[in-house]
């Protein structure tokens, strides 16, 4: 279910905004409007939706228009024109006590540069969300303290925002995003700030806490690896408007176009790229019931000296070896039971390949890759590996 | 071309508001007498040695002890010079000055600072008021209050005022947007906003308008004592018309000493706001 529905949203900066909607509507360039209405255009024709519990990347470089669009998601901007819903009330319109109430209870915002506020405790900077909503202080301060130690910063309650590191008073940050209970979270260059170990151990956290919590994040950044890594699916934005929207792997093995292919040229894309990308199909394969002839005669028609069992419904069983189903055949054994050795080297199909690589090393065999119910989906071997890699690379360059 | 006459003006500006707002007058004056006098009694109706040792106390606790001492020898020394009086009646004007200056002059500091508009209003009119030789105010205070203490107290409020509501005004816009913007962000009203974040986060820059407003006050002593507010100025005013330097420097020293303490004791706070912060 879409959480979130952002449908042709434009912003113009500038006191006359009408006249320039209208060239903008004729197909008029940024620039021109900026030169004959005096007007800027921040953002225009966006069109993406959220699903709940995603992780929603908008991801470009600094004066794409990405902040100004994650502000009008909850309105701290007002857009010129189109329409933003969150759980199918459109807010677009919506009159100030309504924002407000969502802001109170839905949507909560964490900051690049923390915004914390320098004359309250850690305490009473989680609690303020709560406090503003006449939460009496018993109450809110029981709250803020749990959230406080999940963000891991129990027994700081009482010290002043300038008492910690970029990196505590970034959780502090969260922590006071998330103590009102929102189901959305926005997330403006949470961790632009943060030096980058403290930047890569945050974004764990950040990926860990989604795990139990399950929040719709928007989450802007500059960093490409940053966006790779934590979002779910990315919206790559250009000059104020999103030139393509996919997952890390659709932007990287697709770009839409030259920008996008300029911009993930130098993605590391072992971290990127899943055994899904330079996998084989699963094939052959034989079944359990098949016995050691079937799989000796399979493995001699394709001139491959081992292959994968699967049961009836395609769950990896093992794998048997040439040699074993020819002993096997000799003996006239009709089933794989001595045969099949089950301890079979597998990945899930979402492991990156910087992942695959030691086992593939460290095993002789195939590489069986699996889904989350166990059936088998693919196969890996060093050679396909290599050549998947290549050829990705080679649509990119 | 003919002279403008932009005095004229003003005079029929002032005798139109002498004659209409009357009732008005009355009731401003009815106020300030209260007050100044209500200050003045609990002052004069303990005896000076008993103040002294109280508010070395209370600045010992709430300032420092260096201030707390500074004053007690600096209030012991006016005592000696018999000017204890004349001093607290100079005193209860500051005090209820700087009050209504900083009654009036906060609220407006926040909204210079909430609207542009009434921001580019204010701000030249500051500037008159400021600029304007504080003299000229006595005219006018004059003829709506008559003589005594309230037009001195009047004509000091529109002298005092101006940085105070400049200080607050400058305070309140200084909070960094992003704090603004996060507490916009977790949905608070503009009263919340105000009251949470700006005005604590403005604190140090409002005090240090406190600060100004009474200094300003206190220098306006002399100048109020011309139409008959007494206290200080009294002392030094008489000092000049009999050429007698005694008298005229035990009543400057006296301003100087009441000054000094003032500026200490609100500086502190101002300090203390700023660790806090």
């Amino acid at each position: 279910m879409s959480k979130i529905i952002v449908k042709d949203l434009v912003k113009i900066f500038g006191d006359h905004p009408e006249k320039a909607l209208k060239m903008l509507q004729e197909g008029y360039s940024k620039d021109e409007i900026l030169k004959k209405t005096r007007q800027t255009v921040g953002i225009f024709d966006i069109n993406f939706s959220v699903n709940e519990g995603e992780v929603f990347v908008l991801m470009g470089l600094s004066g794409s228009g990405k902040s100004t669009l994650l502000r009008c998601v909850n309105r701290l901007i007002e857009p010129t024109s189109g329409t933003i819903t969150i759980d199918d009330e459109d807010i677009t319109l919506a009159e100030p006590d309504v924002i407000r109430d969502i802001r109170r209870k839905k949507v909560s915002m964490v900051f690049q540069r923390f915004a914390l506020f320098p004359h309250r405790t850690v305490l009473d900077n989680v609690a303020y969300g709560l406090e503003i909503q006449g939460v009496p202080t018993v109450e809110r301060r029981e709250k803020a303290a749990q959230i406080i130690e999940t963000v891991g910063l129990k027994g700081w309650e009482y010290s002043m925002p300038d008492q910690l590191s970029g990196g505590m008073q970034q959780r502090v940050g969260l922590a006071r995003a998330l103590c009102n209970n929102p189901d959305i979270l926005l997330m403006d260059e949470a961790f632009s700030a943060l030096d980058p170990l403290i930047r890569k151990s945050m974004q764990d956290e950040l990926l860990s806490l989604q795990n139990s919590l399950n929040k719709t994040i928007i989450f802007v950044t500059h960093d490409l690896d940053e966006a790779l890594k934590i979002g779910d699916r990315i919206a790559l934005m250009n000059n104020g408007t999103i030139v393509q929207i996919g997952t890390a792997e659709e932007i990287l093995t697709n770009p839409a176009n030259d920008y996008v292919e300029r911009f993930v040229e130098d993605v590391d894309r072992t971290k990127v790229l899943t055994a899904e990308g330079v996998m084989k199909a699963p094939d052959p394969v034989v079944f359990l019931k098949d016995g050691p002839h079937v799989a000796l005669r399979q493995m001699k028609e394709h001139g491959i000296s081992s292959i994968f069992v699967v049961t009836r419904e395609r769950k990896l069983a093992g794998i048997v070896l040439a040699e074993d189903a020819l002993q096997a055949v000799k003996e006239h054994r009709e089933e794989f039971k001595d045969i099949i050795i089950e301890d079979v080297p597998k990945v899930r199909i979402d492991t990156p390949v910087i992942d695959i690589i030691p086992v593939l090393a460290e095993t002789k065999l195939p590489v069986a890759v699996t889904r989350d119910d166990d059936k088998l989906v693919g196969i890996l071997v060093k050679g396909s590996v290599l050549a998947g890699m290549v050829r990705k690379g080679e649509n990119i360059a | 071309m003919p002279k403008l006459p932009i005095g004229l003006w003003v005079e029929r500006i002032v005798d139109w508001a002498q004659v209409n707002l009357d009732a008005l007058f009355d009731i401003i004056t009815l106020i300030i007498r209260v007050l100044v006098t209500s200050i003045e009694t609990v002052f004069l109706s303990v005896h000076p040695l008993i103040i002294i040792a109280l508010v070395f106390i209370l600045f010992w606790f709430i300032a420092n002890r260096k201030i707390a001492v500074g004053t007690a020898i600096g209030l012991y020394l006016i005592y000696n010079m018999q000017l204890w009086k004349p001093s607290i009646e100079t005193l209860a004007l500051v005090l209820a000055a700087a009050a209504l200056a900083l009654l009036l002059g906060i609220p407006l500091g926040i909204l210079t600072a909430r609207s542009n508009l009434i921001h580019k209003i204010i701000m030249p009119l500051l500037d008159f008021m400021q600029t304007m030789p504080a003299f000229v105010y006595l005219i006018p205070a004059v003829l709506f209050f008559g003589l005594g203490q309230v037009p001195g107290l009047f004509a000091t409020v529109v002298f005092a005022m101006p940085p105070t509501i400049r200080l607050t005004g400058l305070g309140i816009r200084q909070v960094p947007v992003e704090l603004v913007e996060a507490t916009d962000a977790f949905g608070s009203t503009e009263w919340q906003k105000l009251i949470k974040v700006q005005v604590p986060l403005a604190l140090p820059t409002i005090m240090a308008g406190v600060n100004q407003c009474i200094m300003l006050s206190l220098s306006m002593v002399v100048i109020a004592a011309m139409i008959g507010a007494g206290g200080l100025g009294n002392e030094v005013l008489a000092g000049i018309s009999r050429l007698d330097i005694a008298k005229g420097f035990e009543g400057g020293l006296a301003i100087v000493i009441m000054a000094i303490i003032l500026d200490r004791v609100t500086q502190s706070f101002s300090e203390k706001h700023k660790v806090k912060a």
